[in-house]
């Protein structure tokens, strides 16, 4: 189509473009300089983008008196178990749907994907007083728990997309060699699909990685409390000190923007897959 | 499948496939139906009873919760503002993600890297989004009224999020600011399934840019947009983490939604019956949205066929 292109079109599209990479990269940018700022550049009235002077304050401020790394830890504990637990009940039941030949599967999808729809407000009530009555507030198994079965629709469903685009004389070829069912899953069709299980596996992990509502319900002490919940505290008695937030900020979510655009390609088309099917 | 039962030559037992297919799914139903399923009815009763964790009262109370919702200023209030973000949120974020969308159809250089950007504000956590904005429309130092008060627009700081006239506004531009991007990439592979050729054919008959695209892309984007704008009317109508890290509700009740309603009512005052009143309700107006939009959706589809 480049042919058909006025000059003027030209200049729409690439100012359009220059619009949507400030727009999606800016605001981080500048909290990512504002990381390195000192208070006082912050508050002078005339801020620039290029730190100067050059401080790591805020991150000291962040993991000294803060002890960042301790939501750091518990946040990963959490996300890591979410993530493997999900691939595994995940990949069980998408296995099953395409290749199993089960009765009514589609309501069973339908049922699974409006079950990711549900006020996430509505089922922490009723959680809090079930995490009570087990002693399970202030661990990582109500939250782990609580993200599998977060996770699970969304997984379930890429997966899903997924092992329908194998070819099913793949099963056949297999189970004339008397490979099992359960052989079938895991020597045959999750080896075929490691790049779909990185993506669901991602998915899962940002989840939990981000979940705020359920952590800031089931944990009230540091030595559980994930990130969100740690940085949403993140206050001073008299000021809000925007810079060591800013610091937090760069640390939790550099790692995750990385992994993000590492894998971008399969994420977008997963989540198309899982998101919108037509 | 269930002849895998008569292969011959392996020595183990077989169970048929359908047991295994039910056997595969049970981890996944005992998941959903525990944490998703059984919330949701015990939340109905629990609305049905006067369960306050203060009082450790817990008898069934009939409809009084409801009747007392119905009355309630506080729970209309943060109703409104709900359906309020939910509207503006969703409309914002279809209309500017079609046009990224539109654009990122086109070819150009660097295409690969605007992409990627693309998904910086999905893969934040939202919680640090909230922040984030806090600090570019800070009332005082925000970089935001700075290039705003420079560039002539405004003549004095807007105290954006701790004023009740702009404070649902800031909400709602994070809210764009963070979606945007991810719906404009969604929109992006409908609109790449729009074949080519049908575009071409119509330039050839001298049809201009803008009437192609109302007449060709849009129609046959249209399931894809619905469908794309359902999910995202579902998802905006939940918002919590951003107003209850920003705003927690105020200033003056101007940004209570039902999500941060709900929460108050559970964990602060600790009136558990009360509070899956609320988030009855709001369970129920989602259904009611869901039913609008699939309802309009079939509509669509059976006169496009």
């Amino acid at each position: 189509m480049n042919d058909t292109r006025s000059p003027l079109q030209t200049i729409v599209i690439y100012l359009g473009a220059l619009l949507i990479l400030v727009w999606s990269g800016g605001p981080f940018i500048w909290q990512f300089s504002t990381s390195f700022q000192l208070d006082k550049a912050l508050t002078s009235g005339s801020p620039s983008l290029i730190p100067d002077p050059f401080t790591l304050e805020h991150y000291y401020n962040a993991f000294v008196e803060k002890e960042l790394h301790r939501y750091v830890w518990n946040s990963l504990v959490v996300s890591l178990a979410t993530t493997f637990l999900c691939l595994f009940v995940g990949s069980l039941a998408a296995f099953a749907l395409s290749r199993l030949n089960v009765k009514g599967r589609f309501g069973i999808l339908m049922v699974i994907l409006s079950v990711s729809m549900f006020p996430q407000i509505a089922l922490v009530g009723p959680l809090y007083l079930v995490a009570t009555n087990l002693g399970l507030l202030d661990t990582y198994t109500a939250l782990i728990i609580t993200y599998l079965a977060l996770g699970l629709p969304l997984v379930t469903w890429v997966l899903f997309g997924y092992f329908e685009t194998l070819p099913r004389e793949i099963d056949e070829a297999a189970r004339m060699d008397g490979v099992s069912i359960p052989g079938l899953l895991w020597h045959i069709i999750l080896p075929m699909s490691l790049p779909s299980l990185v993506t669901t596996g991602l998915l899962a992990f940002i989840t939990a990685w981000n979940e705020f509502l359920f952590a800031l319900a089931f944990t009230s002490n540091i030595d559980r409390q994930t990130i969100p919940v740690g940085i949403a505290n993140f206050t001073n008695l008299y000021y809000v000190p925007w810079g060591d937030i800013a610091a937090a900020s760069a640390v939790v979510t550099v790692p995750l923007i990385v992994l993000v655009l590492f894998f971008q390609r399969h994420i977008i088309e997963g989540l198309t897959q899982g998101g919108i099917k037509e | 499948m269930s002849a895998a039962a008569t292969v011959p030559g392996i020595g183990r037992p077989r169970l048929p496939g359908p047991v295994w297919a039910w056997l595969l799914l049970t981890p996944a139903f005992v998941s959903l139906a525990s944490v998703s399923f059984y919330p949701i009815v015990n939340g109905l009763y629990l609305s049905l009873t006067n369960t306050s964790l203060i009082t450790q009262e817990n008898e069934f109370s009939g409809f009084a919760n409801y009747v007392q919702l119905w009355g309630d200023a506080q729970f209309w209030n943060a109703w409104w503002h709900t359906m309020w973000f939910t509207a503006a949120s969703t409309i914002l974020e279809t209309v500017i993600g079609l046009g990224m969308a539109l654009i990122l159809c086109e070819a150009f250089k660097g295409r690969g890297l605007v992409r990627a950007a693309m998904l910086v504000p999905w893969a934040m956590p939202t919680v640090v989004t909230s922040k984030m904005f806090g600090w570019l429309f800070d009332g005082q130092n925000g970089i935001i009224n700075y290039i705003l008060l420079h560039a002539g627009l405004i003549d004095q700081n807007i105290n954006w999020y701790g004023s009740p006239d702009t404070a649902m506004t800031t909400i709602i531009i994070a809210d764009v600011w963070k979606t945007t991007p991810f719906m404009a990439l969604l929109l992006l592979t409908g609109l790449q399934t729009v074949p080519n050729s049908l575009i071409e054919a119509a330039r050839m008959d001298g049809a201009k840019g803008w009437i192609t695209f109302w007449h060709i892309r849009l129609p046959l984007l249209m399931p894809t947009l619905l469908i794309a704008g359902l999910f995202r009317a579902l998802d905006a109508f939940r918002v919590f983490d951003l107003v209850y890290v920003l705003t927690g509700g105020g200033p003056a009740d101007s940004t209570e939604t039902l999500s941060t309603l709900s929460y108050k009512v559970l964990f602060s005052t600790l009136q558990f019956g009360y509070g899956s009143a609320v988030s009855t309700a709001m369970f129920v107006t989602e259904g009611i949205i869901a039913l609008v939009f699939v309802l309009y959706l079939m509509r669509q589809i059976r006169r496009a066929q």
